[in-house]
């Protein structure tokens, strides 16, 4: 479904990523790691298009289409969907209305606000004084408005409370999960890119294939459980070994 | 007699006025404007007015039905075609005829607004124009907005207008004002004298929605008189093409503990010229203000003004000015100005100016929004914010002025 060949981005003139290779197949969903500044939302907010994400050498490719030059809209609605870190405040625009435009009506705010307990939050500002926590509801909602085919989520666990990371948890795996997706007809299988620094998320979507990202590259690849066990236990400093061990394997 | 000699005394200085340039504003040369008729006919209700009018009359924010109203006056170039109250509480009535019926309207009667202060004030004096007197009664809380409308029908009219609008200790008033021209008149002149009397504890939340044409001229000049512990609330939205507006309400909150709010929403087409300003004198103790303006320049020129003057201890005041340019040829100016006289006070403000926020419109736009679309939602959602804290079914009214406005082409 996606495929990123040799990508090398800039933003404001500083080289972020070096080259960065990685593909995500259709009904799979795949971890990013790395540490702070590695490049992990530089990659997905570039996948998504966004200005200042300069792409200086390289290739996206989405459903064998070479997206590279495509605008947000053309790439949101051939079915890639994000779920932003730091997403702007929308003075004015409320998220009832969010919801709404996002989910061209085809969904019920107050409906899908019960899920994710959120229905007090549909007459307020989008993101305008929301915690951590509510930011990543409010984006999983309108993901389900838009309803892509490739997830891009950006720590979707991070900053939610204990009692709220089961519901943003199940609400993942319930939309991963779902038949169809915007921007494609028939029945496939979405797929993820999710980054965690914590694997929290591990323990509600089974993801299938972890990369480890440092200094703008992928260093490694392999079991995101493993990957997460080795981090966890050595720290990012493997890196550098990992992609001798990474190259003599492909 | 005092009244009649005062009177001469106004006439005189008046007539010293007539040439007298405006402080802000570009010039605009009298002669070249006809008085408007001050004869055509009177309709019992607004259903009665032609078609073509009652569009006009609704997209200004005035319901031909009258539903929903506690009562309805037009103006159409110098002649009272309507005015009725529906309530108890409100009387609405010509300026003319309120003259007539009480003594005491000398009280009021360019009390507020001096006739001298520029050749439109001067004018509208000499030419002893008519307008709507709207009363609420003492500790009358009047539920429904009265309505009003003043329509340019004429080709080369200069409209003079003379308002009035008192509201005694303890009632509560709304007015909603709407402003148009009708179709066909390309060049004219409105000039609006409004003196608002906010009595003890009392409330107007006052709307003014100015939906001109492109080749119209407009100079309103407004002054509310405010008593101890009374609110006025103005909301003001000019989202239509218009060739120059300059308008600078004052507020003189010369009671203690007296708040008011002045919201500005406006747009400034390609050949508009908006000189907007608010200005709250504040002389009581304890008195307070906000002053939230929201303007958008499309290729037109906003100069947004703001100004406090801070008389007495414990006044509060906050200016906030935000102006958007969309496309290339728009100017926005933003002029904050805070005057403080004693110590014991504080008055903040905060102005901004630039271009529509990019993260903003690419954050719609990765949810699949077409740019176009975005910039539209970012806009109405920035229009939306100052008209915030009105009373639901005014909000209503200006939601669907924004609504109306295509802001997809900008």
């Amino acid at each position: 479904m996606l495929e990123i060949e040799n990508l090398h981005v800039e933003v404001g003139g500083r080289k972020i990523l070096k080259g960065v290779n990685l593909n995500v197949m259709s009904g799979y969903t795949n971890v990013l790691f790395g540490p702070n500044g590695s490049g992990k939302s530089t990659l997905l907010m570039t996948i998504m298009g966004f200005s200042g994400y300069k792409v200086t050498h390289g290739k996206i490719i989405f459903n064998g289409e070479d997206i590279t030059n495509l605008s947000v809209t053309e790439r949101a609605n051939r079915g890639i969907g994000i779920m932003m870190q730091r997403p702007p405040n929308l003075v004015g625009v409320n998220l009832r209305n969010m919801i709404k435009v996002t989910g061209k009506n085809r969904i019920v705010p107050e409906e899908a606000a019960v899920d994710l307990d959120m229905a007090r939050f549909l007459d307020r500002d989008v993101n305008v004084g929301f915690s951590g926590g509510e930011i990543k509801r409010s984006e999983l909602i309108q993901l389900e408005a838009q309803n892509p085919c490739l997830y891009l989520l950006d720590e979707p666990e991070s900053g939610v409370d204990l009692v709220s990371i089961e519901r943003v948890g199940n609400k993942v795996r319930e939309l991963l999960h779902g038949a169809s997706c915007a921007g494609r007809k028939g029945n496939i299988g979405k797929a993820a890119l999710v980054i965690t620094h914590t694997g929290q998320i591990l323990d509600y979507i089974e993801a299938d294939r972890g990369y480890v990202m440092c200094n703008g590259m992928v260093m490694c690849s392999g079991n995101p459980r493993e990957l997460l066990q080795e981090i966890s236990k050595m720290g990012y400093e493997e890196c550098i070994k990992c992609k001798l061990k990474l190259t003599t394997v492909n | 007699m005092q009244a009649e000699a005062d009177h001469r005394e106004l006439k005189k200085r008046a007539e010293a006025a007539k040439e007298k340039r405006a402080a802000f504003g570009e010039d605009i040369d009298l002669d070249n404007y006809r008085s408007g008729s001050k004869d055509l006919e009177k309709v019992e209700g607004l259903m009665e007015l032609k078609e073509e009018e009652q569009r006009t009359l609704l997209e200004a924010g005035v319901i031909p039905s009258e539903e929903g109203r506690s009562g309805s006056f037009v103006l159409m170039d110098e002649s009272v075609v309507h005015s009725s109250s529906k309530v108890q509480g409100v009387e609405v009535m010509p300026v003319s005829e309120a003259l007539k019926k009480y003594g005491w309207m000398e009280e009021y009667y360019w009390k507020a607004v001096s006739p001298d202060a520029d050749k439109f004030t001067a004018r509208t004096f000499t030419e002893e124009a008519d307008g709507y007197f709207i009363r609420a009664l003492p500790g009358a809380k009047v539920k429904a907005p009265v309505q009003t409308c003043l329509m340019l029908k004429g080709k080369g009219v200069a409209q003079t207008v003379h308002n009035i609008v008192i509201v005694e200790e303890g009632a509560e008033l709304d007015v909603v004002t709407g402003c148009s021209t009708s179709k066909g008149v390309e060049k004219a002149l409105h000039l609006g004298i409004s003196e608002f009397y906010i009595k003890k504890g009392a409330t107007l939340n006052f709307t003014m929605i100015h939906n001109w044409s492109e080749q119209i001229g407009v100079r309103p000049r407004t002054v509310i008189v405010q008593e101890d512990n009374s609110t006025f609330i103005n909301n003001y939205v000019a989202l239509k093409p218009v060739r120059t507006i300059q308008t600078y309400p004052t507020a003189r909150m010369e009671g203690r503990n007296c708040f008011s709010r002045f919201n500005s929403v406006a747009i400034a087409h390609k050949g508009s010229e908006l000189d907007l300003g608010s200005r709250a004198i504040m002389s009581g103790e304890g008195s307070r203000c906000e002053m939230i303006s929201r303007t958008i320049a499309t290729g037109g020129k906003v100069i947004a003004r703001g100004q406090m003057i801070g008389k007495a201890k414990n006044v509060r005041g906050h200016l906030e000015c935000r102006g958007l340019i969309l496309g290339e040829g728009g100017v926005q100016i933003a002029i904050p100005e805070l005057e403080a006289y004693v110590p014991d006070l504080e008055m903040t403000h905060e102005a901004a100016v630039g271009k529509i926020a990019q993260d903003q419109v690419e954050y719609l736009m990765a949810r699949g929004l077409s740019e176009d679309e975005a910039v539209g939602i970012i806009v109405r959602g920035f229009l939306e914010v100052g008209i915030r804290g009105l009373p639901e079914n005014l909000k209503r009214e200006i939601d669907k002025a924004i609504e109306r406005t295509d802001v997809k082409g900008m």
